[in-house]
């Protein structure tokens, strides 16, 4: 049995000994690669952006944020369908870019565009990472363009923009102008009341007064009906279903204190909190508009991602001519076309050809599976070798996908129940307040030691003063600095609840294939093989899609492709070579197991190429924080126990299962929970997906297959599991600091409420209470982006 | 006390003014993208695209 030798143990031993890095990529050099670049892919980019002359590029990147390593590329996309011819034979298209990690990435690529003269504008929004490309041309000008972009490293997918017209950021822009109109409001009214309060002590005339007063309540009143309306809105909204939430205290606060001033202008009275009004607004709204980007950005950027790069599938037409269509449009009966290298859209049952499929994503399992007529094949896996012509199944019961999301579902519910601290606190508190306010004016108006719009000016003080402000703050200000750090580092928040849940993580669920290891197999021993053999090899292996002949093409010297005929389930026939199975290659030496191929050439012994799916190069170190935190570490793997065995061994993760069906995995996560363990899920697989339901919070890596994203509360890229210890560390910093906030609000609460309810503040105390407590919050806040955090 | 009159017209007219511009720029998107605006001006040799494509 050679399974343990199989897997690179990623131990630092071996990396350590590596100094070179990649000219291109600066990832570690793969033992034994000659030249200054890691791969081919690297090789060809780097000499690209020589020709270019944009070597700018390597000077100017940022020394930690590396480009990804370019490898072997993904089938290029197909854009012709999304260009939109514009006047003056020009056209347009905009692209999604994957692969950008930071300023220099996107000059590289727009400047490696503009050299070419038919390109009119190209611009990378780095934010949504779109580009938008326009040149003078047709739609054939679009793949050179695209290609180009490719060969740098950077996978592109067109979209329509018009289809992303609707989820185009609308209640963010809203919230945007609400916050200036507040914004100038309270600036220039305090202004205003400024002068007031100084006029108090220096007897400015009534008449004065008035007029300033006056003119406060002009700037006030539309100002405050436009920016308002997003907590009226919400408010008028709660109290239709008979329910309460933060936005009425805010509302019934604002409008009272309005209100309220407008009385006293009127009767010409010393006193006006339309500056309290305004500016409660301008804070609240910062909130708001701060609780928008942590949740909605991430979230929506994701998904778009994953609407984007759903596949359409070639359905074979009456007249037999292929026709894309979109795969949920395709009825059970129809025959689809797969090409070679090509995801599957839809479960089906091969009618045609015979071929392997890479089912890493939806089993976990590594080695390819042999396929044949009559055989089930399920959407999400990979088709190798050969075209096949599969007949599509009923899309509904029986089905892995529809099980699979029936799993998801039943997992959901129970997460939906989860309510976010200020929620928590915010339900407890408006009662509290709107009590407070009512018993103080009862109380002063009933000891009749003052008259009743006094009273009511009273309560409106205090009204002002419990105004959440802070307390809306205080979560949303943490969650966005937070949710910055980890997007920094290249991981996506989705879910707004999702740090305060990890905080509580205790246990850590990893799946095996494509989770904890690289989900493709790799060279084995690629230092043993000679180059020159390794680069022969490679010229064959250049013109399949087989992941076996895309590893070796990885890590051999670049080689020029010569011409091979493929022979579906075998492998390659060049001239005078072949590279493929073993019995291909006319050996019967029985060997050791695991994925491998064989290159024979006429008048030389066959060499034999082991591959294996290796550890990630974090992946020990990882496990060996977590554990080392005190979590305890579990591996879930759909692959056979055999080979997840050497893994868990590798990684020292003692409590691991192999063989596990979704329900397995779903239903073990299920009794963790039962067993009143917070779990955090990382994994990647279809399979997984029911099991990132019912965690507490669940991680995948981008390249997880679509459901599995979508599933997840978090997204993390470059392949780097380091992420997960730093979300879980950041998410109890962040934790740490929300609390704080929480406990600073309430504690300002409690000893301005007293104040307020004894009428001792007036307008400016208010103004300065409420200002310096908002601001409190916002700077303990920004703790977390310096460094550790709390 | 005319003269307050002006002053404070002058101001709110002058803040308006401000507000609006800043209407007007988030309206021609100028925030959409912050964070490769704050790069980009690393890079010198701006190449010729984008906005001021229209030269080529």
């Amino acid at each position: 049995m050679a399974q343990a030798a199989i897997f690179h143990t990623g131990s630092p031993a071996p990396r350590s000994a590596v100094t070179a890095a990649c000219a291109h990529c600066s990832a570690p050099m793969p033992d034994g690669a000659a030249g200054p670049y890691c791969c081919s892919g690297c090789a060809g980019a780097h000499a690209l952006i020589r020709e270019l002359g944009l070597d700018a590029y390597y000077r100017q990147r940022d020394a930690v944020e590396t480009p990804g390593r370019i490898g072997d590329s993904e089938e290029a996309a197909d854009c012709a369908a999304f260009v939109r011819p514009g006047p003056d034979g020009t056209a347009a298209l905009d692209l999604m870019v994957e692969g950008l990690r930071c300023g220099a990435c996107i000059w590289l690529i727009e400047a490696a565009l503009a050299r070419r003269s038919e390109v009119r504008a190209a611009r990378i929004n780095m934010g949504t990472r779109r580009l938008h490309l326009e040149w003078t041309g047709g739609a054939a000008e679009a793949e050179r363009l695209v290609s180009l972009v490719a060969r740098l490293g950077y996978r592109l997918v067109p979209f329509d923009p018009a289809r992303l017209a609707e989820a185009e950021d609308r209640t963010g822009k809203a919230l945007l102008r609400a916050l200036a109109v507040a914004g100038f409001a309270s600036a220039n009214i305090m202004m205003l009341s400024v002068a007031v309060w100084i006029g108090h002590a220096q007897g400015m005339g009534p008449a004065t007064r008035d007029f300033l007063h006056w003119v406060s309540a002009l700037i006030a009143l539309p100002a405050i009906a436009y920016a308002g309306r997003p907590f009226f809105r919400s408010a008028w909204a709660a109290l239709g279903h008979g329910r309460t939430n933060m936005d009425v205290p805010i509302s019934i606060g604002v409008t009272l204190a309005t209100a309220m001033s407008l009385y006293q202008t009127a009767a010409g009275q010393p006193d006006a909190y339309f500056d309290s009004a305004a500016t409660l607004l301008f804070f609240l709204l910062i909130g708001r508009f701060l609780d928008h980007r942590a949740r909605g950005r991430a979230r929506a950027e994701v998904e778009q991602l994953l609407t984007l790069r759903a596949t359409s599938v070639r359905v074979i037409g009456p007249d037999g001519t292929p026709i894309a269509t979109a795969p949920h449009r395709v009825a059970p009966g129809d025959w689809i076309l797969v090409a070679a290298g090509e995801r599957l859209g839809v479960d089906g049952v091969v009618r045609e050809g015979r071929s392997s499929l890479d089912t890493a994503l939806v089993t976990g399992e590594t080695v390819p599976r042999p396929i044949m007529p009559g055989e089930a094949v399920f959407a999400g896996t990979i088709n190798l070798d050969a075209p096949l012509t599969i007949e599509a199944t009923a899309s509904g019961e029986g089905t892995l996908l529809a099980e699979i999301a029936r799993l998801i579902e039943a997992a959901q519910g129970q997460r939906s129940r989860f309510v976010a601290l200020a929620d928590r606190v915010a339900r407890r508190y408006a009662p509290v307040v709107h009590l407070t306010a009512l018993a103080t004016f009862l109380g002063w108006n009933l000891s009749g030691t003052v008259g009743w719009a006094q009273a009511l000016g009273y309560a409106v003080a205090v009204l002002i003063i419990t105004c959440p402000c802070a307390l809306a703050l205080a979560v949303p200000a943490v969650q966005v600095i937070a949710g910055g750090r980890l997007l920094r580092r290249g991981t996506l928040l989705k879910s707004a609840t999702a740090l305060e849940r990890l905080a509580a993580v205790d246990t850590v669920v990893f799946d095996k294939t494509g989770t904890l290891t690289e989900g493709r197999p790799q060279l084995l021993d690629a230092a043993a093989h000679d180059q020159d053999t390794l680069r022969r090899a490679a010229a064959l292996a250049l013109s399949s899609r087989h992941p076996l002949a895309r590893a070796l093409v990885r890590v051999a010297p670049p080689a020029a492709p010569v011409e091979v005929r493929e022979v579906p389930g075998a492998g390659l026939e060049g001239a005078s070579a072949r590279l493929g199975s073993r019995a291909f290659c006319g050996v019967d030496e029985d060997a050791a197991e695991g994925p491998e191929l064989w290159f024979a050439e006429t008048g030389r012994a066959p060499v034999r190429f082991a591959f294996a799916d290796v550890l990630r190069p974090d992946a020990v170190e990882t496990v060996t924080a977590l554990q080392s935190a005190g979590m305890s570490v579990l591996l879930l793997s759909g692959d056979r126990t055999a080979s997840v065995a050497p893994v868990a061994a590798a990684l020292g993760i003692a409590d691991w299962r192999g063989g596990q069906t979704p329900a397995d995995k779903a239903a073990a996560l299920a009794a963790l929970r039962a067993s009143g363990r917070h779990v955090l899920m990382v994994g990647d697989g279809l399979n997984d997906a029911p099991a990132l339901a019912e965690a507490t919070v669940s991680m995948s890596p981008a390249e997880a297959v679509d459901i599995a994203q979508t599933t997840a509360d978090l997204v993390f890229q470059g392949g780097r599991l380091g992420a997960v210890v730093e979300a879980l560390e950041l998410a109890r910093a962040a934790g740490r600091l929300a609390r704080q906030n929480i406990g600073f609000a309430l504690v300002y609460n409690l000893l301005a409420v007293p104040l307020a309810v004894a009428g001792l503040v007036t307008p400016p105390v208010a103004a300065a209470a409420m200002s310096s407590s908002s601001l409190i919050v916002i700077l303990n806040a920004f703790r977390l982006s310096r460094g550790r955090g709390a | 006390m005319n003269v307050l009159a002006y002053l404070i017209g002058g101001s709110l007219v002058l803040g308006s003014g401000a507000l609006a511009l800043f209407l007007w720029s988030l309206r021609s998107g100028q925030y959409e993208d912050l964070d490769g605006a704050a790069r980009r001006i690393l890079f010198d040799g701006e190449p010729d695209s984008g906005d001021g494509a229209e030269g080529r």
